[in-house]
């Protein structure tokens, strides 16, 4: 029977580009940023690097596809490299085919990196993706904001909450962000907004508007990961592992079934289950130190609390406008700014997560750092709501 | 001229559509008024949305037609000279989305003002039961007068043995070299000569031999006749030609003020609201013009007293809105391309082997009822969603004629779509399935979870590359529009 890969594996050295509007820099460079301060960080060479998983979210942009320009941007010559995508949650699923290869001893030390250069579409905002031949003739043809906005709908009559209330959570979500982002160097936005500017900006995907959305972006992060044997044999000392890493992906229930009321993500709810069950959390409202959610819009976040049982379903609203989720509340959720200030480099995003939470860990987090934080969850989602996938991951001090 | 057979066909029910937009006249007037300042104009002009065609009017109509329909369909004959295609059967679109018989003979016919009489003619003296269709939407360069009085919409009749409420009594036609206009292939606009020679030397003088050739097959005067409908682009020649043979009845109003001219829709147009109007047992003349004329006397019987048309012209009529915008309706009709922006450049190429494979789905709007477990999907994948069965053996769920609720929905102003806001959400179809659909002419402030919905055929995109139409169901509020704020 499977147990699972807790404190199976260490990770030894972490590394993350500036995100923004990296006019400077293609996308070879960008990886090669957020690799060298991995490889610095772990403290090996390149050349112990025994397979790479690589994360691409677009095709048409960035190198193509197949982890041939991965293997030749990184110099990884004749080693196990892997281009792997699943939309948003592509970083999280690096990290996971990386992690699993050290767990099963396939590998030593395995490469995990997220790289996305969206400022080459030209435009802003994600750029409409292919959904397939037949989906195609009968999918609407809603943008990102679209899809998720209606979980508003949802949200807001199953709870009965008045527009004006939801909209102000809403707000508050963003705005917690934006001064949370006052701290990250490397986020993309270092900007403060007033509730009102939130709540009054244009309309994107109604109801959410310009500030309830993040924004695109260029970055890439990496991860290097082995075991804790070698990572001690290689001098680590105090290192972050994972205690558990799931995804659960929708097979059409929720779109195609009259059971899902439209409130909630069902595969944040599954695959944070596993996770804790992984990891050995039973009350993730207590155990939990910081969270990194997938607050592509302020929406998705509010939900999440709920999807992650940090929140009581019904009153994520209250517990946002209480300020359980900011700064100095409970458990601060986006303490480095999150998507809000970072952007939404597809492919890097759930690697940045993991290393915020592993930049806490440390101690490393300057400004920012949260008081003698021990665990940590990132949670990353792809697709839709209600068409995705939802990648959740846990980590901590190795005991 | 021609012989009347001896057909016992006639007609069993009709339907109509009039496209929900409206453009009041003085916006058009009020927009050219720099180049033609004492233009007047009254009352409104329907307009096809972007994403409506004489393809998705036709299918409207003819689902009103059919409603309650008692005899097979044997064969499809569907008239119009602005269909989107010059070499596609539009009739065979229209008889797949329909779930018609394969079997069906299907027939596009144009190129005439006339076609949708002719068309109605040679279905009502053949021996096969029929669905006639006509279908137009007209197009003028902007500030001509034709911008002002073309319209668009659809009608459509079934034919067939029982259950006739109107039936050919006598018919004629006539071919003339009388050019009143012309459209060459390739081109998008009327080329019309002078409206008094149109007038006085076509419908003044060759209608009237057409009808009197009709009438004396049928063995009548004008004075047994009570409806008159005249198809004509030419304002008011209706009442003229009507004086001119002494016609005292009920001149058919052509709905210029409510609608504007719909092409070879028109007449049959006429044709509804004459039915409508009617009684049993009285006569209706019904003209059709167009390099000639076309003569049907049609009688009335005693079954049009217990029939009611689900739609029709009446019904299609009020289901409309006032729109405020010129540039709307030029851009909707082709006639101005706004910049969309990058989004907008997003290739749509369609796969036709995908288009054919899933036709079921696509066009006919099948949804599948798994039957072990009876869970009914849409779309319908390789095993069920609940009990994961294979998918032979669903049993097909047609959603066309079912309405639903609305469960979540977004106004998304981001995407790329030519009819901003983009309304879309998951649309509950009762307790079995949902999806999510485009939610269309939506008013402001409509929009609520709750809100019920029916299904209408429409335009997915077009291909700007390669100028192929996509077609799929959307939802539209059940709600006349003009209910709504």
């Amino acid at each position: 029977m499977a147990q699972g890969i807790k404190d199976r594996v260490a990770i030894i050295g972490m590394g993350c580009s500036q995100f923004g509007e990296r006019w400077d820099v293609g996308t070879t460079d960008l990886a090669a940023e957020a690799f060298d301060e991995a490889l610095l960080d772990s403290g090996i060479e390149r050349s112990a690097i025994d397979a790479a998983w690589y994360g691409s979210g677009l095709d048409f942009i960035n190198v193509g596809n197949s982890a041939i320009p991965a293997s030749t941007a990184l110099r990884l010559d004749g080693k196990p490299v892997t281009r792997l995508e699943n939309m948003c949650a592509t970083g999280t699923e690096a990290l996971r085919g990386a992690a699993y290869a050290v767990a099963a001893g396939a590998v030593d030390i395995a490469l995990a990196i997220g790289v996305e250069k969206l400022k080459d579409t030209g435009y802003g905002g994600l750029p409409p993706t292919y959904k397939g031949t037949f989906n195609d003739q009968w999918l609407p043809p809603m943008s990102a904001p679209g899809g998720f906005a209606q979980l508003a709908t949802g949200y807001a009559a199953r709870y009965d909450l008045p527009a004006a209330d939801l909209k102000r959570a809403l707000a508050h979500v963003s705005w917690k962000s934006h001064e949370n982002g006052m701290l990250a160097p490397k986020a993309h936005i270092h900007k403060r907004l007033t509730m009102d500017q939130i709540i009054n900006a244009p309309m994107i995907a109604e109801p959410l508007g310009l500030f309830d959305c993040c924004g695109v972006s260029d970055g890439a992060a990496a991860a290097i990961v082995t075991t804790p044997e070698i990572a001690r044999a290689l001098g680590h000392k105090d290192f972050v592992t994972i205690k558990g890493i799931q995804l659960s992906m929708s097979s059409g229930r929720e779109s195609t079934m009259t059971d899902w009321d439209g409130s909630y993500v069902p595969n944040t709810r599954n695959a944070a289950r596993r996770a804790y069950e992984e990891a050995g959390i039973d009350n993730p409202r207590e155990q939990l130190s910081l969270i990194e959610v997938h607050d592509c819009f302020s929406i998705t976040e509010l939900v999440t609390m709920e999807d992650l049982g940090v929140a009581k379903d019904g009153r994520a609203v209250f517990d946002v406008l209480d300020g359980k989720f900011d700064r100095g509340g409970k458990i601060p959720c986006q303490i480095d700014g999150g998507l809000k200030c970072f952007g939404h480099p597809i492919a890097a995003s759930g690697l940045r997560m993991a290393y915020e939470v592993y930049t806490q860990l440390l101690g490393r987090a300057g400004e920012r750092q949260l008081p003698s934080p021990s665990l940590g969850l990132t949670h990353n989602l792809g697709g839709v709501p209600y068409l995705g996938v939802a990648a959740v991951g846990v980590f901590g001090l190795h005991s | 001229m021609a012989t009347h057979s001896n057909s016992m066909m006639g007609i069993t029910g009709f339907g109509a559509y009039i496209p929900r937009l409206r453009l009041p006249r003085e916006l058009i007037v009020a927009a050219n008024k720099w180049m033609s300042p004492t233009v007047r104009a009254k009352g409104v002009k329907a307009f096809c949305s972007w994403d409506e065609d004489c393809v998705t009017m036709s299918v409207e109509a003819a689902r009103s037609a059919l409603h309650g329909c008692e005899h097979p369909i044997e064969s499809l004959l569907l008239a119009s000279t602005t269909m989107p295609n010059s070499d596609l059967q539009h009739s065979m679109i229209v008889a797949t989305v329909l779930d018609l018989p394969t079997d069906i003979r299907t027939s596009d016919r144009g190129f005439s003002q006339r076609a949708g009489t002719s068309a109605l003619l040679d279905a009502m003296q053949s021996d096969v039961s029929a669905l006639v269709v006509a279908a137009d939407q007209p197009l003028a360069k902007p500030a001509s007068p034709q911008e002002l009085s073309y319209g668009a919409g659809a009608a459509a009749f079934t034919i067939g043995e029982g259950g006739v409420i109107a039936r050919l009594v006598g018919a004629a036609s006539l071919a003339a070299p009388l050019i009143d206009h012309f459209r060459p292939a390739g081109s998008d606009y009327d080329y019309v000569w002078e409206e008094r020679w149109v007038r006085e030397e076509g419908y003044l003088k060759l209608v009237p031999v057409a009808v009197e050739a009709a009438l004396a097959q049928a063995s009548i005067g004008i004075d047994d006749i009570h409806h008159f409908v005249l198809g004509a682009a030419t304002a008011g020649v209706g009442p003229l030609v009507a004086k001119k043979l002494g016609f005292q009845g009920t001149i058919v109003d052509p709905l210029r003020e409510r609608c504007g001219f719909t092409g070879v829709t028109e007449p049959l147009l006429g044709l509804a609201a004459a039915l409508e109007a009617a009684k049993p047992g009285e006569r209706i003349l019904l003209l059709g013009f167009g390099q000639g004329c076309d003569a049907l006397v049609i009688e009335t019987t005693e079954e049009l007293a217990g029939y009611r048309p689900q739609r029709g012209l009446d019904a299609a009529l009020a289901d409309g809105f006032d729109t405020d915008s010129y540039l709307r309706m030029l851009s909707f009709q082709g006639t101005l391309t706004p910049d969309w922006g990058m989004r907008g450049e997003k290739d749509v190429r369609t796969a036709l082997t995908e288009t054919y494979r899933s036709v079921d789905q696509i066009w006919k709007f099948h949804a599948g009822r798994c039957e072990a477990c009876g869970t009914i999907q849409f779309p319908q994948l390789a095993y069920c969603v609940e009990c994961q069965a294979s998918s032979r053996q669903f049993t097909p769920v047609p959603l066309a004629d079912r309405d639903g609720d609305v469960l979540t929905y977004t106004a998304d102003w981001l995407t790329y779509y030519q009819a901003p806001p983009l309304y879309a959400g998951f649309v509950q179809f009762g307790d079995d399935a949902r999806l999510l659909m485009e939610i269309v002419d939506v008013r402001p402030n409509q929009i609520a979870q709750g809100l019920k919905v029916r299904m209408v055929f429409r335009v997915k995109d077009r291909d700007p590359l390669r100028g192929w139409t996509r077609y799929f169901w959307k939802a539209t509020p059940v709600a006349a529009a003009s209910e709504a704020a």
